[in-house]
């Protein structure tokens, strides 16, 4: 019987498979960042052990960088510590970073892919959970704990279950003003928040295989956001042009080599799945999330279900939601008036992205009452839009054109949305407070974020 | 943090709320410690202060009817972002069980690399749990490892969890992970010759 692109990866990493145990499965690539690491590293000393394989792990800071000012010191000390301990971490132990005012920083989920770091056929692990966006190239890419980023300094090998294999096949053509950002929040509002709990993804299907890199790393991204380890996708043409040439990616012989091995990544025809779900392009529409998880969305047009049409035992929970919210049941979102604009965050943040909102922007203005935060994903997607100038069309629409970092997506550095607000938002949770206490967000697609900071409400971008 | 988990008979802490996700249980912006300690005092921050920072009194650990080392909450506990700081806030207040009808997979890992069982029973079971807490904010819950059972003492309604041989093992014991693996050195340097396409 054939394999699955996900068992033909996860096989091949297995060092040791033992009865009553979970696999040890060998670490490609391990990415750290300064939120969750310090404590992995403090483990190593405790324990009196080095990094076992330093060359493997690749270290940046994101999570926690001001956006603004980023040659100077870092204002807030708790911040400029952590900073500061993942400078002092990687240098005692070996590991390559690139941290702030390097040309490479950006965030973790950005950077991997745009170095050719990120490989088809690789295991890759990140104490954070949207490691699963690097799944995109045909890699098994999953977020870990802090125990386990430690367990992956001290051993490069992470001990799990196999989890269960999904396959989401999405048939046909994508309508206009449809994003990939639309494609992932419709999947997770048909399946849940925990729809795919316990599984591996694979995407497949017309509709996937035409996107671009940028656009399937989005879709891999969000897998998280339904429960799932991670998310892939096969490997193709389109994935072997995007890494040629990058950084770090094999060249000469070594290329030849690797694309001949990548070209065996994909799930056979009489591969077994645990579960298969179909979507039809056709019936895709700009989305749009009303509550305070990502399964909460709906099409841009739609009404927010009334509470008839929820079930008796949800209830509770979606109306805690729609309280916090302040929204009501059965209403419609399309014209509410918006306060901020995010467009940013590993799950929207790169040069594809910020070309298309430029594109759509361009020799307009913002909304006068809108707040609009563009941060690119990396030093190298900000110099490219800086090279494009995008920067100047982003500067006239009254848009301002941040450094990098994961900035508002969670609102961990100054970020914040202000208390009773509501942000459309293009990155990947819609919990209570993610993007500050109180604040209530919108995720949205790129083009549908950047309709909104036009008109100052939420519009359906095929409108304009 | 003790370092093993057996057998406890507790009362317990109902959040019937489901999809709570790990930014309730420790907001980002709490997120900037270095060490692994003092989380406790911001678990669920925002469901339990107010903006000034005063405890909201309807939120149940505000409550001083309800207490013990079982959380119990709805479905899908622990959602969201991979951060361990979530399960170091729940061991750092002092719990040593969270009870649900479904876990997120990563905070399940995360929990059992801190000693936390995480317990996961029927819907019917948990409406059980939460109908007994609501009658008596002083039921026991019994949860027996070894034997792989929890159980509402009052009413005598008991349910089987399961748990993974080797997870169940670490905890009963006290064993972790990184044990295991570096006792596995010699094979995955093994392993590292014999790949054929080593990145």
């Amino acid at each position: 019987m054939g394999k699955t692109l996900f068992d033909k990866i996860w096989d091949s990493h297995i060092v040791m498979s033992k009865a009553g145990y979970p696999d040890a499965v060998y670490i490609n690539t391990h990415f750290i960042h300064e939120v969750t690491s310090p404590q992995a590293f403090d483990g190593l000393r405790k324990r009196g052990i080095p990094v076992f394989r330093p060359q493997k792990t690749r270290a940046t800071a994101d999570h926690n960088v001001p956006t603004m000012d980023q040659h100077l010191p870092i204002k807030e000390a708790l911040s400029r510590h952590q900073v500061e301990m993942l400078t002092k971490n990687t240098a005692e132990f070996g590991v390559e970073l690139y941290g702030l005012g390097h040309p490479y920083q950006g965030i973790v989920h950005v950077i991997g892919p745009e170095l050719g770091i990120t490989l088809p056929g690789m295991t890759i692990v990140c104490g954070d959970s949207h490691t699963s966006t690097h799944g995109a190239f045909g890699a098994v890419a999953f977020g870990i704990g802090t125990s386990e980023v430690e367990q992956v300094l001290a051993t490069q090998c992470i001990l799990q279950y196999k989890p269960k294999r999904m396959k989401i096949e999405v048939n046909g053509q994508l309508k206009n003003g449809v994003l990939s950002k639309d494609i992932i929040l419709y999947i997770i509002s048909k399946i849940s928040a925990s729809g795919a709990t316990g599984y591996f993804v694979e995407y497949a299907g017309e509709a996937i295989r035409s996107l671009s890199m940028e656009a399937r790393m989005t879709i891999c991204n969000m897998s998280i956001e339904m429960g799932a380890r991670g998310g892939l996708i096969a490997p193709d043409e389109t994935t072997f042009n995007y890494i040629k040439g990058r950084e770090f990616a094999p060249q000469g012989a070594d290329w030849d080599k690797a694309l001949a091995y990548w070209k065996t990544l994909y799930s056979d025809s009489d591969a077994q799945f645990d579960t298969i779900l179909s979507f039809d392009a056709a019936d895709i529409e700009p989305q749009i999330t009303y509550g305070t998880n990502p399964g909460m969305g709906m099409g841009v047009t739609q009404h927010i279900p009334a509470l008839g049409e929820v079930e008796e035992k949800e209830r509770p929970s979606f109306k805690k939601s729609l309280e916090y919210m302040d929204l009501q049941p059965g209403s419609a979102l399309l014209g509410k008036k918006i306060d901020y604009v995010f467009i940013g965050s590993c799950t929207n943040s790169r040069i594809e992205d910020l070309r298309l909102v430029a594109d759509f922007v361009k020799g307009k203005q913002k909304a006068e009452d809108v707040v609009v935060w563009i941060v690119p994903g990396s030093k190298q997607v900000e110099a490219q839009a800086k090279q494009e100038g995008i920067d100047k069309i982003f500067a006239d629409a009254g848009f301002q054109l941040r450094e990098p970092g994961c900035s508002a997506c969670l609102g961990m550095n100054e970020d914040k949305v202000p208390a009773g607000m509501y942000c459309i938002s293009t990155s990947n949770r819609n919990f209570e407070g993610r993007q500050g206490p109180n604040a209530r967000t919108f995720l949205a697609s790129p083009l549908t974020a950047a309709a909104a900071a036009l008109t100052g409400r939420v519009t359906d971008v095929r409108s304009l | 943090m003790s370092k093993i988990f057996q057998h406890l008979i507790s009362t317990a802490v109902p959040v019937p709320i489901e999809n709570i996700d790990t930014d309730q249980i420790i907001p980002a912006r709490f997120l900037k410690a270095t060490t692994r300690d003092g989380f406790g005092e911001n678990l669920f921050r925002d469901w339990r202060f107010d903006a000034n920072n005063q405890p909201k009194a309807d939120f149940v650990l505000n409550n001083s009817m309800y207490s013990g080392k079982v959380l119990v909450a709805g479905k899908n506990f622990g959602c969201g972002s991979s951060r361990e700081h979530a399960a170091w806030a729940i061991a750092d207040y002092g719990f040593k069980v969270v009870v649900s009808s479904f876990f997120a997979d990563i905070f399940k890992n995360n929990a059992l690399n801190n000693f936390i069982l995480p317990v996961q029973v029927s819907e019917d079971f948990l409406d059980s749990i939460f109908r007994a807490i609501e009658a008596d904010p002083q039921t026991q819950i019994e949860v027996d490892l070894e034997n792989q059972f929890i159980s509402i003492k009052a009413t005598g309604e008991k349910e089987s969890f399961d748990i993974n041989p080797y997870k169940k093992t670490c905890l009963l014991n006290g064993y972790d992970d990184i044990d295991y693996l570096l006792s596995l050195r010699q094979e995955i340097g093994q392993y590292e010759t014999t790949r054929e396409f080593n990145f």
